[in-house]
């Protein structure tokens, strides 16, 4: 078996907050023990709702954020043994796209100085005709160079935001949230785009996004998390789910189709503070079919290498 | 959404499209022309002293009367204008200079140094800046240098600040994660995409001080402080002027005026920028 | 029984712009009317022009009618308008994080609402808000009620503004992208609670939203509109089933599903125009695959497709 390209071993994030003269410092648990690999060629989704952590793993597997415990490795390189110069390097090779296409472009710049910036921060220089063939590739007319940000649609900005992650030609792509903030023609665009581009260039996604309609669609494999922990990897868009959780998110989503209307059986309660993390499973409070083991003890992935799971009673 | 400076005419020409614009636009054109080309625009010299003809009012031969040394007033304001701005001119510049540099060096490392800087900007805030003026000439001696020096740092405290909360802000931005996220190093961002943002709300703030500036350089040199004799200042004239407001009210009277309407006018001409410019609604992005 | 709200031909403009060209749609009791669009289409506008809150953006109504309960929107005095907002329209706004007054606690917040519209007085509302609080499941309602908006979580803050809308009694509920702001397995939640008002008190419902996947589960009637007009509405099972319009249906392809096969999603090319830029003629045409001649230079007015369904469009599918 080929070596996977991300090896993510026990990755975990603990951020403080507050403390002072009259206050304890808190914590919180962003990301807890993430273990995954990704392989060459793979698109693996990420789906979870807010405080899951999906949006600080997609930072510390770039190592824009550094990380409490665990490691990341790229092609057999750990990430956080590279010098500075080392890592910039490496930059080259992963990259990533932003959600939100209005404040990821620098309002200043034109579009020609957003798509310059990678190789400038390289040392490297554009080559004759790689302007109009970047804009090109992600079907945007070469004269869309001379333009500033706020002359473009959101559409527009967030085409430039992958011209832009793909400028240096990378292998890995993490793409946070690219399509929450488009509408959804706009958004359909987008991901007819990325799954274009993953053919023709070979790349390697993550992909994030709160929309599990969305991930089951794009994605080989999907990792769902709940506060900080995996809970579920499915090992194909349509595996049944064995964790209550990504059952719940499953019935979530509606189906465009009044025919197939569901009797709504939603989850009790909300998602708890990351603050103040329930021992046991995370899910606990909210789960159907917790126990006291479930509020007790924290259960781990399981050992199953295809579709593991986090539950004491998985479906 | 608005468009950025570079799009449209510049700021600076766009901003005298509106008519309150243009009018102080006009004004400050015309003070700047006088000061840089003051010897060619005088009429006399500003230090030719002709007794006889001292206190004379307004006239013919003397647009704006003559002093207590019968030197002309129109002159001495002409003069008056050199020393006004490229004081206050110069001094808001090293200001502002000395305060991007403070404010984004605390901004960006953060730390036990943007913590001594807080402390002390916000020490030398509380200060009203012409106690500042003064115990720094009081140290320095009077002077153009001494005033240039006293009005640099009475403001520095105001553009550290600024650009310290601007880049605080711009630092969240998306757009700064995406530099780093192709591997741009500390310098390049700042450099390259936070100063520049900087730059627009700074710039307006400097061109507002520097009204202020042209007063509290006035007011220094109401108090013997600043340009000395034979140097003419505005407010050397209204110090001169105070005393004959009975006899010569001309001699104070014409300053006076000068001072007001040139910092009313960059008050007017900063609003008309600020709007072109349109900067609170360019960092407030919206679909 | 005439509907309780009926739009007719509404146009509405910002200053020169005209951004609503001939809306007509009607909301029956009981019933609920999902409003679909994307950004640009005029959703929003039109549930201000219901509310008679134009002139709070600047709008005003430049030609058409809004008729509540069989009154004319348009001819009644301020005052009249005011009180038919809040005690028979109750509305639902789009963020959740600022639509409460940060400064003042929860109760009061809905407790203002029974004591203006329905005279009650202070214990009265307190009751009546326990109760509402109560039946949209808010745990501990006495403590909640106590509290401070940002103490609270998005869906639950989300249950206070219904709450809110429900203090008056009202007879229909405008609901504005009610749960884009919030979480899946919290929209689920919110969605039920809408479908259960409906259900079981009878009020009407104008849901504003760009999520068919919510419409489908929960709309009687749809609408859809697209740059400042109407292009379809019907029932919501011929509409899905099959959809008329080439923006419905285009619009109903670009929500990716389990059983589509990859590489199947293709979008809607070019993007939504803004109202500077509206197309002559149909304002879809520039991104139709069936678009002719035609379409760019006439308007198309709506025809009927079957019952209660109908569509502005030259070439609706499903026609000869």
């Amino acid at each position: 078996m080929t070596a996977p390209l991300i090896r993510i071993e026990a990755l975990t994030k603990r951020f403080q907050t507050g403390g002072g003269l009259l206050a304890r410092p808190r914590e919180m648990l962003a990301v807890r023990e993430v273990t995954l690999d990704i392989g060459k060629g793979e698109v693996v989704g990420v789906v979870g709702e807010s405080g899951c952590g999906k949006s600080t793993l997609a930072r510390l597997i770039l190592r824009l954020i550094e990380p409490t415990a665990g490691r990341v490795s790229f092609d057999g390189t750990d990430l956080s043994a590279l010098s500075p110069a080392a890592l910039r390097r490496m930059r080259r090779r992963m990259a990533m796209v932003f959600q939100d296409p209005y404040s990821s472009l620098d309002p200043r710049f034109t579009i020609a100085r957003v798509l310059e910036e990678p190789f400038r921060v390289q040392g490297e220089a554009l080559v004759t005709g790689q302007m109009g063939e970047m804009l090109a590739a992600v079907g945007l007319p070469a004269s869309m160079a001379e333009s500033h940000p706020h002359q473009l649609s959101g559409g527009q900005r967030q085409r430039v935001g992958i011209a832009r992650a793909l400028a240096l030609r990378p292998d890995f792509v993490v793409l946070d949230e690219p399509t929450a903030s488009l509408d959804v023609s706009i958004q359909a665009q987008i991901v007819a785009l990325l799954a274009d581009l993953r053919d023709r260039l070979g790349l390697t996604y993550l992909f994030i996004s709160h929309d599990l309609g969305l991930v089951r669609y794009f994605c080989d494999r999907i990792v769902v998390m709940y506060l900080g922990s995996m809970v579920e990897v499915l090992p194909a868009a349509g595996a049944a789910p064995r964790h209550p959780y990504t059952q719940a998110l499953t019935q979530s989503a509606f189906v465009p189709d009044p025919a197939r209307r569901r009797t709504i059986a939603p989850l009790a309660g909300e998602i708890p503070s990351p603050f103040n993390l329930p021992p046991g499973c995370a899910f606990a409070t909210r789960c159907p079919l917790a126990s006291d083991r479930c509020r007790a003890e924290r259960p781990a992935l399981s050992d199953d290498p295809d579709h593991p799971v986090a539950c004491f009673h998985p479906l | 959404m608005s468009a950025p400076v570079l799009l449209r005419a510049p700021a600076p020409l766009r901003a005298l499209r509106r008519p309150l614009g243009a009018v102080a636009g006009a004004w400050l054109g015309l003070v700047v022309l006088a000061a840089v080309f003051a010897p060619l625009l005088s009429p006399y010299g500003y230090d030719i002293q002709a007794l006889k003809e001292a206190y004379q009012q307004p006239s013919a031969a003397h647009w704006l009367g003559t002093d207590e040394f019968g030197r002309d007033l129109l002159t001495r304001l002409i003069y008056g204008a050199r020393t006004s701005l490229s004081v206050s001119a110069t001094a808001i510049a090293v200001s502002v200079f000395c305060g991007m540099v403070l404010g984004a060096s605390a901004a960006w490392f953060g730390g036990w140094f943007d913590r001594a800087v807080t402390v002390v900007v916000d020490l030398t805030w509380s200060f009203p800046e012409i106690l500042i003026a003064l115990i720094l000439v009081a140290i320095i001696g009077p002077g153009t240098t001494g005033t240039m020096i006293a009005i640099s740092v009475a403001y520095l405290a105001q553009f550290t600040r600024l650009t310290r909360s601007q880049i605080l802000t711009l630092k969240g931005e998306t757009f700064i994660e995406a530099a780093r996220s192709l591997g741009a190093g500390n310098g390049q961002i700042l450099f390259r995409h936070l100063l520049p943002n900087t730059l627009a709300p700074v710039l307006v703030s400097a061109m507002l001080a520097t009204g202020d500036a042209i007063i509290l350089e006035a007011t220094l040199g109401f108090f013997g402080l600043g340009a000395q004799p034979p140097v003419p200042s505005w407010g050397g004239m209204m110090s001169a002027g105070s005393a004959l407001v009975f006899k010569a009210p001309w001699v104070i009277l014409f300053p006076g005026l000068t001072v007001a309407i040139t910092v009313v006018a960059i008050n007017l001409y900063g609003d008309a920028l600020i709007a072109a410019l349109d900067i609170k609604s360019r960092l407030r992005r919206g679909a | 029984m005439t509907a309780l709200l009926e739009i007719e031909r509404i146009e509405v403009a910002i200053g020169t712009l005209r951004l609503l060209d001939g809306i007509s749609l009607t909301v029956d009791r009981g019933k609920i009317l999902g409003l679909v669009g994307e950004s640009g289409s005029g959703k929003s506008l039109t549930a201000l022009a219901a509310l008679g809150l134009l002139p709070l953006i600047g709008g005003r109504v430049t030609g058409g009618a809004v008729r509540f309960d069989g009154q004319d929107m348009g001819t009644m005095s301020d005052a009249q308008r005011r009180a038919l907002r809040g005690r028979r329209i109750g509305f639902v706004s789009q963020n959740p994080m600022t639509a409460l007054d940060p400064v003042q606690r929860i109760g009061a917040q809905i407790d203002i609402v029974s004591r203006l519209h329905l005279g009650l007085n202070r214990a009265e509302a307190r009751k009546r808000t326990l109760e509402l609080m109560t039946q949209l499941r808010i745990p501990e309602a006495a403590a909640v009620a106590e509290s401070w908006p940002h103490q609270l979580s998005g869906g639950m803050k989300q249950r206070i503004v219904i709450a809110m809308a429900l203090a008056g009694d009202p007879d229909l509920i405008i609901a504005d992208e009610p749960t884009t702001a919030l979480d899946v397995t919290v929209q689920a939640q919110i969605i039920q609670i809408l479908g259960g008002l409906v259900r079981d008190r009878g009020v009407a419902l104008l849901l504003i939203t760009h999520d068919m996947g919510v419409v489908a589960q929960l709309c009687d009637q749809v609408a859809v509109l697209y740059g400042g007009r109407l292009a379809e509405e019907g029932p919501a099972a011929p509409i899905f089933a099959a959809p008329a319009h080439p923006y419905t249906r285009a619009l109903i392809g670009c929500i990716p599903q389990d059983d589509m096969a990859k590489g199947t999603l293709r979008g809607i090319p070019g993007a939504v125009p803004g109202a500077l830029d509206f197309p002559s003629g149909c304002r879809f045409h520039p991104r139709c695959p069936r678009a002719s001649d035609l379409c760019r230079s006439e308007v198309p007015v709506l025809t009927r497709q079957g019952p209660d369904h109908i569509v502005a469009c030259h070439h609706p599918e499903g026609a000869a």
